[in-house]
């Protein structure tokens, strides 16, 4: 009987009679220029319930009739909280990504008298444990057991892809804190999965840009040859090769795979103008220590996203001097939201934010964005994406909004690693978007 | 390619090679003498490399973390021996496996409480910093050469004292026949202590050693430990010669691997151990059962 609820479905506002269908997005995006809409799905038993002003007229195979009289939505948030899900690491190599994202979505989250929409909310919070084999199953967990309002999460692009697979099945709200896999804002985008992050082919891009501009004409790519690596070095060609240059080489190594002395070799023996390379935490310490070791920092450049340099400087020590990347934040920001965020993280966490925590924390403002105009009733999930969608997120790495894929439409700034600080050099590339290859919203 | 780069490339294999060696002769010594699958052997190597992190930093030098992890990881594994791994050596394989297994998973998390998950880094010692040219934009730090030369004479010492010591004779008597050993009144129970001492203490020392280089971070141990049993199956196992030319052809393998063939450099060396395989199926080194 309530497999029709499994359909979107669709009433007039005015109270008229109407059969309900099927519809897709697509239908339902123009249906709602009309002010015509209504949709719930399976997983929202309980608001058809609550519903009472909604009389079901008849409940058949394919169509049911709805005659429709709008209760207000304060009444029907009711008194349960809203119930929020993080799948992040809390346990193994990425923990520490976790904990940073997890403070500061809280502190977002807290900041309006701890009420979101009007109403309490709670985090359930699952360790995802970066393992993308355990993806499904905790997702699953936080759905179907937990019957979480939104799932935030994950860090690691693999647990993504599974993880948003079921999300649009389910049509479960979901906020990507960290995960840059581009297909999750390309073939696998939908309505109501956002990023807060960027896309893997993001931070690569505007590099290219700038060594053209230096008139740097050659490079050798260097990466992680796995998913975030490969896409990472397509962001780099895009504009490096696609504005002249030469890619006289592309070393991929194993991940997670550490030993780069035979790269180094290579490189040292093609001399290009400059080296780029995608490798992160251990991978970017060991990296950026054996290129100055082999003599090789004075005469080549080095240059990555900003991953090689982000929260290692210290590991890297004089290593990393000078060395420039390009990301969508820097610690040393200059504006009004990034000195708030900051010094309040350090206040209530006792150590200085990172890039992650800054993703984390325009994570929480979109969530609040999108539940205080809904006024707490989460069930109004078309209007909820609506104004997700419209969010302006003041976010400490300057305002941004999204793309028609979710992603977010950002600055790229050119930063250079100096007293073992990554300082902003200037605007690498302003409002770049993610080309979302493959996303047909 | 030129000459000059393919010497330079093999050199960077045997490099590599004497590091794994170093790491995986404590593994073999374990696994032939005592018969223990040690799946924790990568931990050990880990711990090294945090003790070097912490005992630098406390005593300003890697070469005093030396001096001082060499005794602390000897009584780690003498203490580990005693109360843990002595369970295991009349049981069969799937309860070490699981036992040791359980053991990584203990050492990680205990990791995680005392040093978090960031990288770690270790400076190399102020007289061994520097290089040596190899080519006008290519060269060689001294701290490698100085690795490569360590291993080399630890493979030297672990030779002689196997070969022409009464330890070393009572060590390889053990590995034949331990009934025999202790019916001959040989205190067998003390040579097991002595050799998974060892063995962790060779671990510990590859992991204080290749800190400086390799960088110190969590789960460092599992991905040496691999690479250290495709060596000690390809040497055959519990033979230390069969380990130092195991881990050099492993380690030259995966480097020209990486320079001939980068689209499958991540199969190669397993490509070179099924090969071993199927013309010595018990190693190199092996003894044929």
């Amino acid at each position: 009987m309530w497999d029709v609820l499994k359909v979107r479905a669709l009433v007039r506002e005015e109270g008229l009679k109407q059969s309900m269908r099927v519809f897709n997005w697509k239908e339902l995006k123009i249906l709602h220029g009309t002010g015509e809409y209504l949709m719930f799905d399976n997983r929202n038993k309980r608001n058809l319930t609550r519903r009472k002003a909604l009389s079901l007229l008849g409940v058949g195979a394919g169509s049911i009739a709805v005659q429709a009289a709008f209760p207000t939505r304060f009444a029907i948030g009711g008194d349960a909280k809203i119930k929020i899900g993080t799948l992040l690491p809390y346990s193994g190599t990425y923990t520490w990504l976790g904990e940073s994202i997890t403070n500061s979505f809280e502190q977002a989250l807290s900041s309006h008298g701890g009420k979101l929409g009007g109403r309490n909310f709670e985090l359930i919070k699952v360790d995802s444990e970066a393992k993308p084999p355990k993806a499904a199953g905790l997702t699953n967990k936080l759905i179907d057991q937990e019957k979480v309002d939104f799932i935030v999460g994950p860090v690691h692009s693999g647990v993504a892809m599974a993880m948003t697979k079921i999300a649009r099945e389910e049509n479960m709200m979901t906020v990507i804190p960290n995960a840059g896999a581009n297909q999750v804002t390309g073939p696998l985008c939908s309505p109501n999965v956002f990023r807060t992050s960027f896309s893997n082919w993001q931070p690569g891009h505007p590099m290219g840009k700038v060594l053209l501009e230096e008139g740097k004409n050659t490079a050798v790519l260097c990466y992680w040859s796995y998913g975030a690596g490969k896409q990472s070095a397509e962001g780099f060609k895009d504009s490096f090769v696609q504005g002249g240059g030469k890619v006289l080489k592309e070393i991929g190594i194993p991940f997670p795979k550490v030993e780069f002395q035979a790269a180094l070799t290579e490189i040292a023996a093609i001399k290009p103008d400059a080296v780029y390379v995608f490798f992160a935490g251990a991978g970017a310490v060991k990296f950026v220590k054996d290129w100055a070791a082999a003599g090789l920092k004075d005469k080549i450049e080095l240059v990555g996203p900003g991953f090689l340099t982000e929260g290692v400087t210290q590991a890297q020590g004089d290593a990393a001097e000078g060395i420039r990347t390009t990301l969508h934040y820097a610690d040393t920001l200059d504006n009004a939201a990034n000195r708030k965020f900051r010094a309040a993280y350090k206040r209530a966490f006792g150590k200085e934010a990172d890039v992650y925590g800054v993703q984390g924390f325009d994570a929480g403002q979109l969530i609040r964005a999108g539940v205080d105009s809904v006024r707490g009733d989460v069930s109004a999930q078309y209007d909820m994406i609506a104004a997700m969608e419209r969010a302006v997120i003041d976010s400490p790495r300057g305002k941004w909004v999204f793309s028609p894929a979710h992603n977010p439409v950002q600055n790229f700034y050119l930063r250079e690693v100096r007293g073992g600080v990554n300082e902003v050099v200037r605007i690498a590339m302003e409002n770049l978007a993610d080309p979302a290859r493959g996303c047909r919203a | 390619m030129d000459w000059l780069s393919l010497i330079i490339q093999i050199l960077n294999g045997i490099q590599y090679g004497l590091l794994l060696f170093l790491i995986a002769s404590g593994l073999t010594i374990v696994f032939g003498i005592m018969g223990i699958i040690n799946l924790a052997h990568g931990s050990f190597y880990m711990i090294g490399a945090y003790l070097a992190f912490t005992l630098s930093q406390l005593t300003g030098g890697l070469f005093t973390a030396i001096a001082l992890g060499i005794p602390l990881t000897l009584a780690f594994g003498f203490l580990l021996e005693r109360f843990v791994i002595r369970q295991l050596y009349h049981r069969d394989h799937l309860q070490q496996v699981l036992l040791t297994f359980g053991l990584i998973l203990i050492f990680n998390e205990l990791q995680q409480i005392l040093w978090g998950g960031e990288p770690k880094s270790v400076p190399v010692p102020e007289i061994l910093q520097g290089a040596v040219a190899l080519s006008d934009t290519l060269s060689y730090p001294i701290y490698r050469l100085f690795l490569s030369g360590v291993c080399l004479a630890m493979a030297a010492t672990m030779y002689v004292v196997i070969r022409y010591t009464r330890i070393g004779m009572q060590i390889r008597a053990s590995s034949s026949n331990q009934n025999m050993l202790n019916a001959l009144g040989v205190n067998v129970r003390l040579i097991n202590s002595l050799v998974f001492a060892c063995g962790v203490a060779l671990a510990g020392v590859a992991g204080i050693l290749a800190a400086p280089v390799e960088t110190v971070y969590p789960g460092m141990g599992e991905q040496i430990l691999i690479v250290s049993f495709v060596v000690v199956v390809i040497g055959g196992i519990g033979s230390i010669r069969g380990a130092f030319f195991g881990a050099l052809l492993i380690g030259v393998t995966d480097v020209l691997g990486q320079v001939f063939l980068p689209s499958a450099a991540s199969i190669v060396i397993y490509g070179v151990m099924a090969f071993v395989l199927l013309i010595r199926p018990s190693g190199l080194f092996g003894r044929s059962e």
